[in-house]
Order: structure tokens, then sequence, then C-alpha cells
């Protein structure tokens, strides 16, 4: 990863904490200047990230780890927040990141709607297999219009600041 | 570990033949097992209608919408009239999303719910 995240957090698979994940997420999104129904729709598909790691990662095994690193999206120059990039990681089972899509959506049953509703809310969504095992999801949503908090703002110009000064 | 105070009441003295499932919080992957068999069970009694009021869900993911379609699938096989009301816009932009707004009868509220 090409610099150390704003935010890390590690949870258990367990559904249980979905809610904790959420809330964590549409916060953030809220002080990266998101409105309230964009941020709804990037807790979504972290949420729906994470049910297909609990589900089919782990099996529904309840000890799993996942974690979740949150960065600002930068601007050229590092001088405002002008998105999110999220990026989810396990250690479950290993899939051909090629293989993972949604079903056709005119195929009306029962689940299989998370990889549609990830791709269809954020900008990017891209997997990979992690070395030497599990998963890494890493999800971009570019912010329109943003009106980044000041101190957020100062702060992100900080760490771009401290990024680009600092030795190899 | 303490429960988060959600609850999913059924009510079946709306109007005759009527029965409402009334779910509140969030539906994700930890409560949708809930939401499935308090529907489960109102089916098995096959009332000619099942109303899903979803004024007091605030968040609901793809598998609260997988059970919602389990349900109008088993409602059809029933002949039971199955509609949801009550929706806040962040529910509804999960239905569209999905592409689902169109599978389900679908009304603003619990009244026209009752009488659709």
């Amino acid at each position: 990863m090409r610099d150390r995240p704003h935010i890390r957090v590690e949870l258990l698979s367990n559904p249980v904490y979905l809610c904790g994940a959420r809330e964590l997420v549409a916060s953030v999104s809220k002080r990266l200047g998101f409105d309230d129904l964009d941020c709804s729709k990037i807790a979504l598909a972290v949420d729906e990230a994470l049910c297909n790691i609990i589900r089919h990662g782990y099996q529904r095994r309840t000890d799993g780890q996942i974690w979740i690193s949150i960065w600002p999206l930068e601007e050229e120059g590092g001088a405002r927040a002008c998105g999110i990039r999220i990026v989810i990681e396990d250690e479950a089972k290993q899939i051909d990141p090629e293989q993972v899509r949604g079903r056709e959506l005119s195929d009306i049953r029962p689940g299989g709607l998370g990889v549609h509703i990830i791709r269809e809310v954020m900008d990017e969504a891209v997997y990979e297999q992690r070395q030497p095992r599990g998963m890494r999801l890493t999800l971009v949503k570019r912010c329109q219009n943003v009106e980044t908090p000041s101190r957020l703002a100062q702060a992100t110009a900080a760490a771009s600041l401290k990024r680009h000064k600092s030795p190899r | 570990m303490p429960q988060q105070d959600h609850t999913i009441v059924v009510k079946t003295d709306l109007a005759p033949g009527v029965v409402v499932v009334h779910p509140s919080g969030d539906i994700d992957m930890s409560r949708s097992p809930e939401l499935r068999a308090a529907i489960r069970s109102v089916q098995e009694r096959k009332p000619p209608k099942l109303v899903v009021d979803l004024s007091d869900v605030e968040y609901m993911d793809s598998s609260g919408l997988a059970t919602l379609v389990e349900a109008m699938r088993t409602s059809k096989a029933n002949k039971t009239a199955m509609v949801i009301c009550g929706m806040h816009d962040k529910v509804r932009s999960i239905f569209e999303i999905a592409r689902l707004n169109q599978f389900f009868t679908i009304v603003d509220d619990l009244d026209a719910a009752v009488s659709a």
C-alpha cells in the first residue's frame, strides 16, 4: 500500500459488527463532503463487501479477521479531499478476481446482488488476491462539488506534504 | 452481548384479511433471518394480503432485499397480495439500484397499503 491509512480498523467476521462498520464509513464519508444519500450508499457498498467476505470467504465463521482502511482521495497536489478510498482485506478463501461478478438483474431471485450493488454505487471496485492468503477489495468514490471541512483539508494537506518530503 | 432495541411487530387487526409485518431498525445480514422468520410465520396462514411496513427501517442491505424477494415469490404461490409501504429514501435507493422497485407493489404509507 502506497501510504499509511488515515483510519484502519480490524473486526471479526461476525454480522453483529456490520452496523459499526457502516456507521464508521458513513461518518467519515460525511466529513469528507459527501451528501447523506451518498454516505448511505458508500456504507451500503462496504456492508455488502463485508457480507460477501463473511458468507463466502469465511463461510459464516465468526472468528475470521477483516481489516478496513480508509484514505481521503486527494486532488492533484494533495490540497484537498475529493473523495474516499476504502480498502477491505481478509484472510479468507481466495477466488479468481476475474470470477467476481454480480448476477443478471433480470434473473429475479433471492441473493447474488452484493457485487452488483458495490459496482453500481462506487466509481471503482477492484478485487485482488493478497499474499500469502486472503483477498483485497479497493473501493473508490469521488465526490462532486465537495466542501471539505477546513480542519480536514489542513490535515490532508499536511499529511500529503509530509509524505512528499519524507526520504524513501 | 447487549441487544439493540429492534423489534418486528405483526398486526392482524387493521382490516379483515390484512396482516402487517412492521420491522424496526436496520435490516442487515444479522437481522434479516429474524424478518424472514416473521414473514414465513405469517405466510403459513396464507392471508389474503400481507403488508410489509418499512416506515421504521432506516437501512436495508441485499440480505433484506433477498428476504423480501423470497416473501414475494411465496406470496405469489399462495395467492397472497404483498404490498410494501413506508420506505425511506435510503431504503428506496437499494430497491432502485437492484432494479427491484418494479417487481414489488410499493405504496407511500400504511393506509394506502391496507386499501390497495
